[in-house]
């Protein structure tokens, strides 16, 4: 029986609906035994790791209240191919989804979407978490928070560079 | 002809996303280049100096000292911040 092993990478300011999405990765493909998906959200964390919504005392912290999202129009599917290809040669995987909004988004607003089809879990949990480690230090996006006490960029994480790194 | 693109915070602190212009025949790899703009003053000077800073040449990242023919798209960039 022939598989399609199909790649959907798309970058784009609307939201996605994640039944949507599970359905593509479902849809005309008995070989399929699991399905791994992550979805990321925009949270009021500012900068200093700190939440609004975690704070007894809220004034202490300034929360995010809008985030800004931009990229490289280009690399940034170029880039996200070639994970996409890296975890293919790794892993056993039939379907791979990602979505990644920019613009303008609020708390709670989803911002990325990976999803992973297999014909077993170990290969669709491990490509799904290996795809959005390199998709957080590879791809060229950037961040811009505004709080109540203005714009600033969002710093790099080192912490993100570690989770890249084991995969090596 | 080089087409030069910035992105986030330097395209914010150098008040422009992009720029064309021909490479002087003595600027030879990445990092000339950028010593090449760094020349233009403070401002240049400060923004591509930033921390981590990465460039890419026809949108795949590279070193500092990778060679520039002349027709390549450059994008300076500070590290990503997605997902």
């Amino acid at each position: 029986m022939s598989v399609s092993k199909q790649t959907h990478i798309h970058v784009q300011t609307e939201d996605f609906d994640l039944n949507i999405e599970y359905a593509a990765l479902r849809k005309d493909c008995p070989a399929i035994g699991a399905i791994t998906t992550f979805t990321g959200l925009m949270r009021d964390f500012n900068s200093n790791g700190h939440s609004a919504s975690e704070s007894h005392s809220a004034n202490e912290y300034d929360s995010v209240t809008t985030l800004t999202l931009e990229h490289y129009p280009g690399m940034t599917e170029k880039v996200l191919s070639d994970i996409v290809e890296q975890a293919r040669a790794r892993w056993e995987l039939v379907g791979v989804r990602i979505v990644h909004r920019i613009g303008e988004m609020q708390p709670s607003d989803q911002i990325v979407f990976v999803g992973v089809s297999s014909a077993h879990r170990g290969d669709a949990f491990a490509a799904c978490e290996f795809i959005m480690d390199f998709l957080k230090t590879q791809a060229p996006f950037w961040k811009k928070e505004k709080t109540t006490e203005g714009e600033r960029w969002v710093d790099a994480k080192t912490s993100d560079d570690d989770s890249a790194d084991r995969w090596l | 002809m080089l087409n030069i693109l910035y992105f986030a915070r330097l395209r914010e602190d150098l008040n422009t996303d992009q720029e064309q212009f021909d490479l002087p025949e003595d600027v030879t790899t990445t990092d000339q280049l950028r010593d090449l703009l760094m020349n233009r003053g403070e401002r240049w000077q400060n923004a591509l100096s930033t921390e981590g800073l990465l460039v890419a040449i026809n949108q795949d990242v590279c070193d500092w000292n990778t060679p520039l023919t002349g027709n390549e798209e450059v994008a300076f960039f500070p590290p990503v911040t997605g997902g």
